[in-house]
């Protein structure tokens, strides 16, 4: 049994995470009204349908959920719920609402809300992209197949306790319900809306929306009562859109703006960072992100391990890393540094075109042999395609370059037997919570390696899917360092034999902040929140 | 009159259901699937399936069209893909900056395009007629994006004489409307320049001149009514243009037209918003056509006649 109470939080469970929390230099001071920017329009703040990395902060914003993570942190703690507790068999799980939490309609949440809540989000009526997360309840694959309304493995003990069943045990169960598609939502607010609670959204967390003008800018207010008393600090965020980001960066410089939040441009990214003008207004940190290029282990020649170790042994990383002008870290591994499991020890395929060759001689093909690598024309994924053709070219392989819209690449991926190479820049795996198995199983597992699964390298090892299952159906926390250590060594051991992929670097994130923007990095580029508006404060 | 209006009415309604199709058509050739974009990265194969047969997608193309179509008759250009909501509240939400950047980026053009037009064309061969058509031709080849950049850049972010961005007074619509028309008054000041120099060689100005009428009245007053027609045409051809959406220009001073709805819709393969934006910007085509002919004849009374 495990319990937490307020305050103490869930820190044990997630004991080996690799964030520490950050120290709070100053105390945060409450008020003010801010400016955000982005190129691109908001599509929704649905919390069912909400997953890109522009709404999703502001959803995270506007929506409570059972769980949370703290600010700047992996670490889970209480939110909605005050407590929880787990069977022995790890399947049943009890949380106890927080008492006295209202909507922003001035109705109070109760239990029956978050099991509707998490049904809507599963129901293939919804149309949400988040559906596949909740897999382990009982009952999910009966909503997924459209052959059942709710879901047998929710129920509402009394307005204040829920309880989930699974159907197997799952490690990462605590981050699903701490993802933006299991927040609470009232289900009058949705029937009222028509079809439209994107654009008219109401819920329990920090901030209200305040209006939504189409195209141009969308406003959000504290909300007065919201249950965590210390929170947020700002009165009010407004969200510009339709901004270039050039532009919002020379109205940031003229104090008209206090988050780009497109960040900076490859082409001035080294110019800025240098000019003493905007020093203390770069905020660039990694994030759980890995852009690889994808081998696909049903083409041939791919079908070869020997071929996949040979080409990743050909890629110059350091190379490539400077054609973005720096902005991520080459990569030894699948996992990205900042994940738990990632392993410091391993070092991957070392850049070394004369063993590449001689590796692609041992499998036949010492004359090389033509392929095609498909890539997203957005720049900068074209060059950097561009230098991989180089590198293959070193070693007598023949890639002719794909340039392709990103809808276009995911469906070429996503097509049996049709990309040979995807390189993922612009579409990398950012990780939607800080467990390792999120780098498996949508990715590289059997059952993703479906048409229309993003599973591009078609890769399917019985023995590491088995590997995989043991290791998510180990208890969390008392087995959390085992569990992490098996998905460690089932990553090395996917990478040492059967290479599938060619890591090439973690991209690094970007933000630009005015100067009178108070609080750490961690909060603006929050790992799970991107910018996480209810710690961000205005200096005084 | 009634007969020629109904004519062109019958006309505009087969020109947009031939757009529709053809659009509808292509897009449905895209290899993209719109089901595997909604259902997410950790979708089963099930909720893509799910997801396909809600959206209708699983239907025969020729039903998928039929449907639309039938809608579409209601007024219904059906929800989109990615944001849910009704497609024509965007559109409609959108209409009003369209409507006004074009009708203020016209008005530019045309009046720098007369202007200098006519100035070229009365001082045919010379030094100013030279640096005119020379300035026209590196207006029209300018990218829309540099100019765009350095008029904020000068006029705004160091002059500080406009907004750096977005939609509401008059000063805001005033650089947009500027980089539209100057890059498209080279066109015009071409177009006018030819025709006046036809028009200033025929008879009737030289007997104007004759009887003794000022060079500007003639010019003016005489002559610029007969080379009208062509720039007529230009205009209509541009409300067209302009209301599929200047996606560059609005995108640098987040002006929140049509063509940024149109961009972002078709890098997510949304096929409600791209369909809807498509049917607009043929209708405008339409529209700005007719309304060309309409206005011939009152300029011209040779087509009155006819």
């Amino acid at each position: 049994m495990y319990k937490f109470v307020r305050r103490i939080g869930l820190a044990a469970l997630l004991a080996s995470s690799a964030l520490v929390p950050a120290a709070f230099a100053d105390t945060p001071t409450n008020g003010g009204d801010i400016i955000v920017t982005y190129k691109d329009d908001i599509a929704t703040l649905d919390p069912a349908i909400g997953y890109d990395w522009q709404n999703w902060s502001m959803i995270n914003a506007l929506f409570s959920r059972l769980v949370d993570y703290k600010p700047g942190t992996t670490e889970l703690g209480p939110s909605l719920a005050d407590s929880y507790d787990v069977s022995d068999d790890g399947k049943v799980y009890t949380f106890k609402l927080h008492p006295g939490v209202k909507f922003t309609n001035g109705r109070a949440v109760t239990a029956a809300d978050v099991k509707w809540s998490i049904e809507r989000a599963v129901n293939p009526k919804t149309q949400g992209p988040g559906a596949g997360f909740f897999h382990s309840i009982t009952g999910a694959d009966k909503m997924t197949a459209g052959t059942a309304d709710t879901m047998e493995g929710i129920t509402a003990i009394d307005d204040h306790t829920v309880r989930f069943t699974l159907s197997q045990p799952d490690a990462t169960f605590l981050n699903v319900l701490a993802l933006n598609f299991a927040s609470v939502v009232p289900k009058e607010a949705v029937e009222a809306a028509n079809g439209d609670f994107g654009k008219h959204p109401v819920g329990s967390g920090a901030f209200t929306l305040k209006e939504w003008t189409i195209g141009q800018r969308l406003v959000f207010v504290k909300n007065p009562d919201y249950f965590i008393k210390e929170r947020p600090h700002v009165d009010s965020f407004t969200i510009e859109v339709g901004q270039e980001p050039l532009v919002a960066l020379l109205r940031l410089q003229k104090g008209e703006v206090d988050i780009a939040g497109d960040g900076i441009p490859p082409a001035k990214f080294l110019e800025m960072k240098k000019s003493p003008e905007f020093e203390g207004m770069i905020v660039d940190r990694q994030q759980l992100e890995t852009s690889y290029v994808t081998l696909n282990t049903q083409v041939k020649p791919f079908d070869n391990a020997k071929v996949r170790q040979a080409v990743n042994m050909a890629i110059n990383k350091d190379r490539i890393v400077r054609i973005i002008n720096g902005r991520a870290t080459p990569a030894s591994q699948v996992l990205p540094p900042l994940m738990p499991g990632y392993d410091q020890n391993y070092k991957g395929y070392a850049y070394d075109p004369e063993k590449a060759k001689a590796r692609l001689a041992e499998a036949g093909l010492k004359d090389g042999f033509a392929t095609q690598i498909y890539t997203s024309n957005t720049d900068p994924q074209p060059r950097i395609t561009q230098a991989i053709q180089q590198d293959l070219a070193a070693i007598g392989v023949k890639a002719e370059i794909k340039a392709v819209a990103n809808p276009n690449v995911i469906a070429a991926g996503g097509t049996q037997g049709q990309a040979p190479m995807v390189w993922s820049g612009g579409l990398g795996w950012i990780a939607d919570f800080p467990d390792p198995s999120d780098f498996y199983g949508p990715i590289l597992g059997c059952g993703s390696a479906v048409a229309g699964g993003w599973n591009w390298s078609w890769y399917c090892n019985k023995d590491i899917d088995a590997r995989g299952q043991a290791a998510d159906a180990m208890p969390v926390p008392a087995k959390a360092e085992e569990r992490n250590k098996a998905w460690a060594q089932i990553f090395t051991d996917i990478q040492t034999n059967d290479a599938p992929w060619i890591p090439v670097f973690n991209e690094r994130r970007v933000v630009a902040k005015s100067k009178r923007m108070g609080g750490p990095d961690e909060i603006y580029i929050d790992p799970t929140r991107v910018i996480d508006y209810e710690a961000i404060y205005v200096n005084k | 009159m009634a007969a020629f209006l109904a004519r062109r009415l019958v006309q505009a309604a087969l020109i947009l259901l031939g757009v529709a199709a053809i659009t509808f058509l292509l897009l449905y050739c895209l290899p993209a699937d719109p089901a595997v974009l909604i259902a997410g990265r950790s979708a089963t194969p099930q909720m893509v399936a799910a997801i396909r047969h809600e959206l209708g997608l699983d239907q025969p193309l020729v039903m998928q069209f039929l449907h639309y179509v039938g809608n579409l008759l209601h007024g219904d250009l059906g929800r989109s893909y990615t944001q849910k909501t009704e497609v024509l509240p965007l559109i409609l939400a959108r209409l009003p900056a369209t409507l006004v950047l074009m009708a203020a980026g016209i008005v530019v053009e045309v009046a720098l395009g007369l202007t200098f037009g006519i100035i070229a064309a009365v001082r045919r061969g010379g030094f100013v007629d030279r640096a005119i058509m020379m300035l026209s031709f590196v207006g029209v080849s300018s990218p829309q994006f540099v100019v765009a950049l350095l008029l904020l850049y000068v006029f705004a972010a160091t002059l500080g004489w406009f907004p750096m961005s977005g939609f509401g007074t008059a000063r805001h619509v005033v650089l947009p409307a500027v980089t539209l028309g100057v890059l498209g008054a080279g066109w015009y000041a071409r177009m006018v320049r030819s025709a006046m120099i036809e028009v200033l060689r025929q008879d009737y100005v030289r007997t104007a001149h004759a009887k003794g009428l000022s060079g500007g009245r003639v010019v003016l007053g005489h002559a610029l009514p007969n080379a009208l027609l062509p720039i007529i045409a230009m205009v209509g051809i541009d409300i067209g243009q302009f209301m599929s959406g200047v996606v560059v220009v609005e995108a640098v001073y987040g002006w929140p037209g049509i063509g940024q709805l149109a961009w972002q819709a078709i890098q997510q393969v949304d096929v409600p918003i791209i369909m809807g934006v498509t049917l607009v910007s043929a209708l405008a085509i339409v529209l700005g056509n007719l309304l060309a002919d309409f206005v011939a004849p009152f300029v011209d009374p040779r087509i009155r006649s006819q």
